[in-house]
């Protein structure tokens, strides 16, 4: 019991800090991509902005809006947090670092992420406010249209690990670079990606925050250290997302040397938590350098994105990764 | 040495690899012919790909940012920069202003407040110009309106008042001002006519 409470504090701790700093981290790379610096001020170059951010957070007032319903008010920011920390237990770090090695992780995982948008619905449904109302409908509509598309993308790493514990889907994907799930499943690699982006309300599917024409959306009532749990479960969300990509698509924690010889000798020394750092650390880039290109989606646009492209791509790609398998083939 | 050895595993990739890429072409030949070629192109995320190249390439560049209070010196300024007001003076010393009050009466922030008198010489003068900081927006109407560029913006813009009064910038406070900024002004002037 002690133990596991000590192996949940060796992922939140890390993870804590890493959120911290993948918000300095995110305004430093979209002020490089824009031409400017970003934050440099606090710290050396801007590297103590995110306890700046903290303080600030801590030490401001909870705004509690006239006419709120009270315990949701309260409520729903924790229903955001919990299942984005929630899902991370059955993350493979490496060989023997999981904390709960269940069966169905990939489906835990899928029932925690969509969990998350009870807390967004409730905070719409909660502040009493039009602009957070609008916003939750919208992130509620988006969540359901694209978790479809999501599930029909990973049967395909289903199928091919014959199993829903991740850790067996990444001994699946053993034998390096090549033998990972991207290249079988490349289409729905795409589309789990899209999906994913979708799912944690990130730019260019950020319609439930609409900063132009819903202010904030659902957390716009929100201020203080109510504000900054949204905040923390966001940005723990995206670095979720990333880790369980790399996990599901691109080898988890494997070397991408394997097979391969010589190189692979001389990078076993290297634990497998640095891989699925590395991986993870790209797919956190690629959250920021879409945030930094794209422009918002147009609602309409979303969902016919959603329903009329992605879900016919990943149903038409199940019959062909079904033929692979059956050939021997992948 | 046992990494030298290619194993049956190995020689299998290469199997694999015809199998896996060869149903991702014709993935993409059947949506070629079924929906066509814009679909298909569109269904690559080639225009996203270089959206994502021109971004992905200014992360490297140099950026343009000038450190405000660290290069403040160096900050590049129109000659028509609205910065804070001032009077000026002929090169005898006279003042120009002639208390038209075109100034007064163009100001939408109704920050100036004039009242004049006539001189022994039979001319028209002020004998209070204030200007309410507070009030004033920095429009530039007034140094606009004004029919002997007496009242004219400077560049500077790095001004505060710490006590309540010093808000209100008195005739002799503002013909100080373009006593100290009068070369910047003329040579300001001279560009923005050219």
């Amino acid at each position: 019991m002690l133990m596991i409470f000590i192996y949940a504090l060796c992922i939140l701790i890390p993870l804590v800090v890493a959120v911290a700093y993948l918000t300095t981290l995110e305004r430093k790379i979209i002020g490089y991509m824009q031409l400017r610096v970003g934050p440099n001020r606090v710290g050396f170059g801007g590297m103590l902005q995110p306890i700046a951010d903290a303080i600030k957070f801590v030490t401001k007032e909870l705004v509690y809006p006239e006419h709120a319903d009270g315990l949701l008010y309260y409520l729903s920011p924790l229903l955001l947090l919990v299942p984005s920390l929630t899902a991370w237990a059955v993350i493979p770090f490496s060989e023997s670092w999981v904390l709960a090695d269940i069966d169905a992780g990939l489906l835990f995982v899928f029932a925690m992420t969509s969990l998350g948008s009870y807390g967004v619905l409730l905070a719409g449904w909660a502040s009493n406010s039009k602009y957070a109302m609008l916003g939750s409908m919208r992130s509620c509509a988006q969540i359901i249209s694209y978790e479809i598309a999501m599930g029909f993308a990973l049967v395909g790493v289903i199928l091919l690990a014959d199993s829903l514990n991740l850790q067996k889907i990444v001994y699946a994907q053993a034998g390096g670079i090549l033998h990972w799930n991207w290249l079988p499943l490349f289409p729905m690699f795409i589309v789990y990606w899209i999906c994913a982006v979708a799912e944690t309300n990130r730019a260019p599917f950020d319609v439930a925050e609409g900063e132009s024409e819903l202010v904030a959306g659902f957390h716009v009532e929100y201020s203080g250290m109510l504000f900054a749990t949204f905040f923390i479960a966001e940005y723990a969300n995206m670095i979720f997302i990333s880790v369980f990509t790399s996990t599901l698509f691109f080898g988890g924690w494997l070397s991408p040397f394997e097979g391969i010889p010589y190189i692979s000798t001389w990078f076993s020394w290297v634990p497998g938590i640095i891989w699925l750092a590395g991986k993870s650390s790209f797919f956190v880039f690629l959250y920021l350098w879409m945030r930094a290109t794209f422009p918002r989606y147009r609602y309409d646009q979303l969902m016919m994105l959603g329903w009329k492209t992605l879900i016919p791509i990943s149903l038409a790609w199940i019959p062909f990764i079904s033929a692979m398998k059956l050939w021997g083939w992948v | 040495m046992d990494s030298i050895y290619i194993s049956d595993e190995a020689l299998g990739v290469g199997m694999n690899l015809v199998g896996v890429f060869g149903a991702l072409i014709t993935f993409a030949l059947l949506i070629y012919f079924i929906f066509g070629r814009d679909q298909l192109k569109s269904l690559l995320l080639l225009d996203l790909l270089s959206g994502l190249r021109v971004t992905g390439k200014k992360l490297f560049e140099p950026k343009t940012t000038l450190h405000f209070p660290d290069e403040g010196e160096s900050l590049p300024t129109s000659p028509r920069f609205k910065g804070m007001l001032a009077l000026r003076r002929y090169e005898n010393g006279q003042e120009r202003c002639i208390a038209c009050k075109l100034c007064e009466a163009v100001c939408p922030a109704l920050a100036i407040n004039i009242e004049s008198h006539e001189h022994t010489d039979g001319t028209r003068r002020t004998t209070r110009f204030d200007i309410d900081a507070f009030k004033c927006i920095n429009c530039g109407l007034c140094a606009e309106a004004c029919p002997v560029d007496s009242i004219v913006c400077t560049d500077e813009m790095n001004y505060s008042f710490l006590r309540r009064g010093d808000n209100i910038m008195t005739k002799e406070q503002l013909l100080a001002i373009g006593d100290l900024y009068e070369d910047q002004i003329a040579r300001n002037m001279e560009k923005d006519r050219a």
